[in-house]
């Protein structure tokens, strides 16, 4: 798992904010990580903590009130966020592409499902799909061919997801961004969509970027796994490493509240106050609730690895592997 | 889809036929509720003309006779209906014997020609606005302008039409004051006449379209607004489609739907607006037609064009609740 890969995607020091009357919100502040080649990277936090943001800062789709204010993302070495806006939409889907959160109105309720996976095609390679492509891409995703002629509303939701999927795995991007794509689905049809994504990217081999808040399926879906607090990235690691030995106390407290079938126990969530995210603290973002918070915590923490593969932006997180660190009692808001 | 299956057909026709039945009915109605007897304007026009009219009592007897009023009130409603749905509205009392379907018949091509032309025109030009207020690539020029142009909206029509009457006709001269054609020009299938009647309907139409493109635009504007957050919107800008496509495809044939209800419903309103419209540009369309029989107490006139205006906005309605599933792909026809 060591041996070196292919960066894809490269993401540095992306900023976006939200323009409030009273101040910029931050809701994606300074991220940076690396997707490679054939990887799925699994992007977790609470709602709020800035994951979407992060995908549209990406995508770079972000609308107003938000703005990019910094960063880069370079797709293949060619920075997204510095393209001319023809040459970005050349880029988009062919090179990037969208699975999206909300696949119940994600299609358009006045075209043929066929038509909009064939308008992508169309627009990109200039050439009309042959039917045969598109029910190849039915098929990959387990639709079956009747849909071809039919209107979003005929659908059911799980069938507009996999046909979400197929839309993006049309044109064989390098990435594909799969915002939520199962959070709006029940358990039963959340899992036969989550097994379609993992098949078809196997098959495709194409690197994926997974957002979710469900760490169970996370566990099964990804490679590695990021996690986001209050616009920040606080620990980048293997899923194997993230659930075994978190580094960061924030990851620590995440992965513990995920429920055990075995154990029964009370749900424990840190106490303290959540900043607010115009005005976040100097130094780590976690300090006001963290348990472990010390004097050094005001100075800012970067990323930085702790273990080959495994990054923390915690100046304790050696003490907190290695279960030296006290932990101090905070009292609930 | 596709097909309209027949029983929704029948379904909507017994509709459509029930509610001309109705209108019809009301339109014989609300004249009778009148303390006005018309044989007696007649007489009274008649004397004013003769000075003296002999033996008044059997001359009224006859206009009463040969309008068909001496008949018990049941039957003269049922012979009423049987014509009126077969488009004989009797004799105008105005100018007597011509009958009201000829005069309805000479000046409905007219309000047709100028109502659609209008119509059409404020739809497209209202719709378009709208939409490129909302859209983003539009020019600045276009967001600042038509709020601007909007002022225009809150204007009456005969006054905007007295406006652009008293600039482009009376000062400018660039159109003709009043006619549907010019005096000199044959009536006919030529470039000529074509030429006239395009030169005296540009004002009356254009009165009609700058106070109610604003309304489309204003609906339209709102629609867009609220398509423009949809999910599928935004997936099609990360599709990377063509900014274009997007908004023709995937904004305004969205946003475009509940304008089309609207349209057929405000159809009767249009042609209501129309008569004033008419009448200050002398247009010989069914507007006049209209204001001149309730001027003139001309009872059959008033009758044939009612009816025929409601036939008009019935018709509208059917054929857009026709249409509209092949629209809106989640609107079936069903019985």
């Amino acid at each position: 798992m060591t041996e070196p890969r292919n960066v894809v995607l490269k993401v540095r020091g992306l900023s976006v904010f939200y323009a409030t009357p009273t101040g910029d919100v931050r809701a994606t502040d300074d991220a940076s990580f690396d997707l490679y080649e054939g990887e799925t990277l699994g992007l977790v936090g609470e709602s709020g903590s800035g994951k979407t943001t992060a995908t549209s800062g990406i995508l770079r789709m972000v609308s107003s009130p938000g703005r990019i204010v910094a960063g880069s993302v370079e797709l293949d070495g060619v920075d997204l966020l510095a393209l001319k806006e023809e040459d970005l939409r050349r880029q988009r889907w062919s090179k990037l592409a969208l699975i999206p959160q909300g696949a119940m109105n994600s299609l358009n309720p006045t075209m043929k499902i066929s038509a909009q996976i064939a308008d992508v095609i169309r627009t990109h390679t200039g050439k009309t799909p042959p039917r045969d492509r598109i029910l190849e891409l039915f098929q990959m995703v387990g639709l079956p061919g009747r849909i071809h002629d039919m209107y979003p509303h005929e659908l059911s939701g799980g069938m507009k997801q996999r046909v979400c999927i197929a839309m993006g795995i049309a044109l064989n991007p390098r990435v594909i961004i799969a915002d939520e794509a199962t959070s709006a689905l029940d358990v039963v049809v959340q899992r036969v969509v989550a097994q379609t994504m993992a098949k078809v990217r196997d098959a495709l081999g194409v690197s994926m970027i997974m957002i979710g808040h469900d760490m169970g399926l996370m566990a099964q879906m990804v490679d590695r796994i990021a996690v986001m607090y209050s616009g920040k990235i606080v620990e980048i690691a293997r899923v194997a490493d993230m659930f075994a030995r978190p580094a960061h106390p924030y990851s620590k407290i995440l992965i513990d509240s995920v429920p055990s079938l075995t154990q029964r126990q009370a749900l424990r969530i840190t106490g303290g106050i959540t900043h607010d995210p115009r005005n976040p603290p100097k130094g780590c973002i976690f300090q006001l609730r963290c348990p472990y918070a010390a004097p050094q915590c005001r100075e800012p923490q970067p990323l930085r690895e702790i273990n080959p593969g495994q990054l923390a932006a915690c100046c304790r997180a050696e003490e907190i592997l290695a279960g030296t660190a006290q932990a101090r009692e905070i009292a609930d808001a | 889809m596709g097909r309209i299956p027949r029983s929704y057909l029948i379904n909507r026709l017994i509709t459509l036929f029930l509610t001309i039945l109705i209108a019809a009915t009301l339109i014989w109605v609300i004249p009778r509720l009148s303390p006005v007897d018309p044989a007696d304007i007649m007489l009274g026009r008649m004397a004013a003309g003769a000075g003296s009219v002999a033996n008044a009592d059997q001359v009224l007897a006859q206009l009463r006779e040969s309008f068909g009023l001496d008949q018990p009130m049941i039957v003269q409603y049922f012979k009423y209906l049987g014509n009126t749905l077969l488009f004989d509205f009797g004799l105008s009392t105005a100018s007597f014997p011509t009958p009201v379907s000829s005069l309805i018949a000479r000046a409905l091509p007219w309000t047709l020609g100028l109502m659609i032309l209008s119509v059409v025109i404020t739809f497209v030009i209202g719709n378009a606005l709208g939409a490129f207020m909302v859209w983003e690539r539009s020019p600045k020029l276009v967001k600042v302008a038509i709020p601007a142009a909007m002022v225009f909206t809150s204007i009456p029509p005969i006054l905007s039409g007295l406006l652009l009457m008293w600039i482009f006709a009376a000062q400018l001269r660039w159109f003709p004051l009043t006619g549907a054609y010019g005096l000199m020009v044959e009536p006919g299938w030529t470039w000529d006449f074509a030429l006239s009647v395009l030169h005296h309907g540009f004002l009356p139409a254009l009165s009609i379209v700058i106070v109610t493109f604003g309304f489309w635009a204003l609906g339209m504007r709102g629609l867009m607004i609220t398509v423009q957050g949809e999910d599928y919107v935004k997936l099609a800008e990360a599709k990377g489609l063509r900014p274009r496509y997007i908004l023709y495809r995937y904004m305004i044939r969205n946003a475009i739907l509940p304008q089309v209800t609207a349209f057929a419903l405000k159809i009767g309103l249009l042609i209501a607006g129309q008569v004033l419209v008419e009448r200050i540009f002398a247009y010989n369309g069914m507007g006049k037609l209209l204001y001149d029989a309730i001027l003139d107490q001309d009872f059959p006139v008033i009758q044939g064009v009612s009816y025929v205006i409601i036939l008009m906005t019935a018709l509208s309605v059917f054929l857009v609740d026709l249409i509209y599933p092949f629209i809106d792909p989640r609107i079936r026809h069903e019985g």
